[in-house]
């Protein structure tokens, strides 16, 4: 294939991380065996911000597992940094939809117990990223005395402590209320700038994926398929606001709604 | 519902008024002469017999001789049950391989055990600590392998994220995740070994608050009977408190 082509990209600066082609996915369940994801081929660039998006069912969970080495089981070539996945590691930074800091740990400990050998008696470089998601004065405290946003801080912070290559982002934000998600997202993007690692999230929030996405891949069900990849560009610095956002919103909405179910706001 | 952390005065006049209530009741049918003091001895009697116990020091010595014994038991139950849990919960193939000899003698009452016990070990200590080891080692058991397998698999999952090599996953994620349920399991084993104590000691010894028990019997003394099975249930509610504020301090995440 183009094998030429990638390679001297990747003396440049665009080098593709992850390379995933004609992937398939089947599942067995007493019913029978039916097909999560069909024919998904995405390729996704060093430092680039995808968004998955698609409706309940449509596999978008599915794929992310199986590009983090949950999901071992697939059909179809699935790499990262040129490498097949075959299993879960701390280079393919992973956040789930629930924070799963073990209460047991104060937050300082469960990024602790996330590091590598070399790294687990650092404390500077522990509290360098409980500072980088704002939970300076935090460190001794129990996953339970946290709101589930700083909980979700004290996960993003465990990942990005790691180093990861990629930072795989499962529903981050779904279980939170409206108003710490809004801040939580724009802290994300924050972290972004920061450390410009490759993410991609998973959601079925349209506005999210929009904002924090410079590409969004949209999703249908039955079986899990692609149906495009749309490249965002709502200027910088990125608004929830204003006519792009608005226009690209429209063009989203329509990818999952037909004519005559398009809601009330958008006839507006 | 009664606030349970501003214990008031009228919490602990309901908690006491059973208690007391029991007393004047067993006082007037000591005065109304309907119980025999040859069959149940008055309040009174009872107090007299603890002065009398307390002087003679068999009191102290009975508790002690029979709380060295349950201790003895239950740490051997507690080390079994845990080796044997850990394993029987961390390999499938062990799980299968013990199951049924578990599933048939764990119906089976460490009392039933008690002419084997005697056969076996004499009527000496050994004896004692085998049956309160029995009584002590099923629910430390059962709890810790319940506990093991109730461990959520997304913290596993957590786990293979960050490579967490398989020793630190047992000594991070499966102990303290099963904490809680062993906890519970400790708690019914010890609770199981004082009852165990009391019948082990019911039958061939020569000290302890069982053989109080047994003794006053032989002597026709229901008071000596009954302050046995005071200190019986005082004894076993006071660690049972203290397992629970063991338990308080120890697992401060829930």
């Amino acid at each position: 294939m183009d094998i030429d082509i990638k390679e001297k990209s990747s003396k440049t600066t665009k080098r593709t991380i992850v390379d995933i082609e004609n992937l398939e996915k089947y599942f067995t369940t007493k019913d029978g065996r039916f097909q999560a994801l069909s024919d998904i081929n995405l390729h996704i660039v060093e430092g680039e911000f995808v968004s998955i998006i698609g409706g309940s069912g449509c596999g978008k969970s599915t794929l992310l597992r199986i590009i983090g080495g949950l999901e071992r089981e697939y059909e179809g070539n699935v790499q990262i940094d040129g490498q097949k996945v075959t299993a879960p590691s701390r280079e393919k930074g992973f956040i789930f939809q629930d924070h799963r800091l073990l209460p047991w740990m104060t937050v300082k400990e469960n990024i602790r117990f996330s590091l590598e050998k070399s790294k687990k008696n650092d404390d500077f470089w522990i509290q360098k990223y409980i500072d980088l998601v704002g939970l300076s004065g935090f460190e001794n405290a129990l996953p339970k005395e946290l709101s589930g946003g700083m909980a979700q801080r004290v996960a993003i912070a465990r990942a990005l402590a790691n180093q990861p290559k990629i930072l795989l982002l499962d529903e981050p934000f779904g279980a939170l209320d409206a108003i710490t998600k809004i801040h939580l997202q724009d802290q994300l993007l924050e972290i972004y700038e920061k450390e410009p690692i490759t993410m991609i999230l998973v959601t079925h929030d349209i506005d999210e994926a929009i904002y924090l996405g410079k590409r969004v891949v949209v999703m249908t069900p039955r079986p899990g398929k692609i149906k495009r990849i749309k490249s965002i560009d709502i200027g910088k610095p990125r608004r929830r606001t204003g006519p792009e956002f608005t226009r690209m919103k429209d063009e989203l909405y329509k990818d999952f709604f037909s004519e005559v179910e398009i809601p009330f706001s958008y006839t507006i | 519902m009664m606030n349970k952390k501003t214990k008031g005065i009228k919490y602990w006049a309901i908690y006491f008024a059973l208690p007391i209530l029991l007393l004047i009741i067993w006082e007037w049918a000591d005065i109304a002469g309907v119980i025999k003091p040859y069959t149940m001895p008055s309040p009174m009697g009872v107090v007299n017999v603890v002065v009398e116990y307390v002087e003679n020091g068999l009191l102290f010595e009975s508790i002690w001789v029979s709380f060295i014994r349950v201790l003895e038991g239950f740490f051997l139950a507690l080390i079994a049950a845990f080796v044997l849990g850990m394993g029987v919960s961390l390999f499938e193939w062990m799980d299968i391989f013990t199951d049924l000899v578990v599933q048939i003698l764990r119906p089976i009452p460490p009392i039933a055990w008690i002419p084997l016990a005697i056969l076996w070990f004499g009527i000496g200590e050994s004896s004692k600590v085998f049956i309160i080891f029995l009584g002590a080692f099923f629910p430390i058991f059962i709890n810790i392998v319940d506990g093991v397998k109730n461990i959520e698999p997304r913290y596993l999952e957590l786990a293979e994220v960050y490579e967490i090599p398989k020793w630190k996953r047992i000594q991070q994620i499966i102990i303290p995740g099963a904490l809680p349920s062993i906890m519970t399991g400790i708690r019914l084993g010890i609770g199981n070994a004082w009852v165990c104590v009391v019948a082990a000691e019911m039958i061939g010894a020569t000290k302890g608050v069982g053989y109080m028990l047994s003794n006053g019997r032989s002597l026709s003394r229901p008071d000596i009977v009954i302050l046995g099975m005071l200190i019986v249930g005082i004894v076993g509610k006071l660690m049972d408190d203290l397992l629970r504020f063991i338990r308080k301090k120890v697992i401060t995440w829930i």
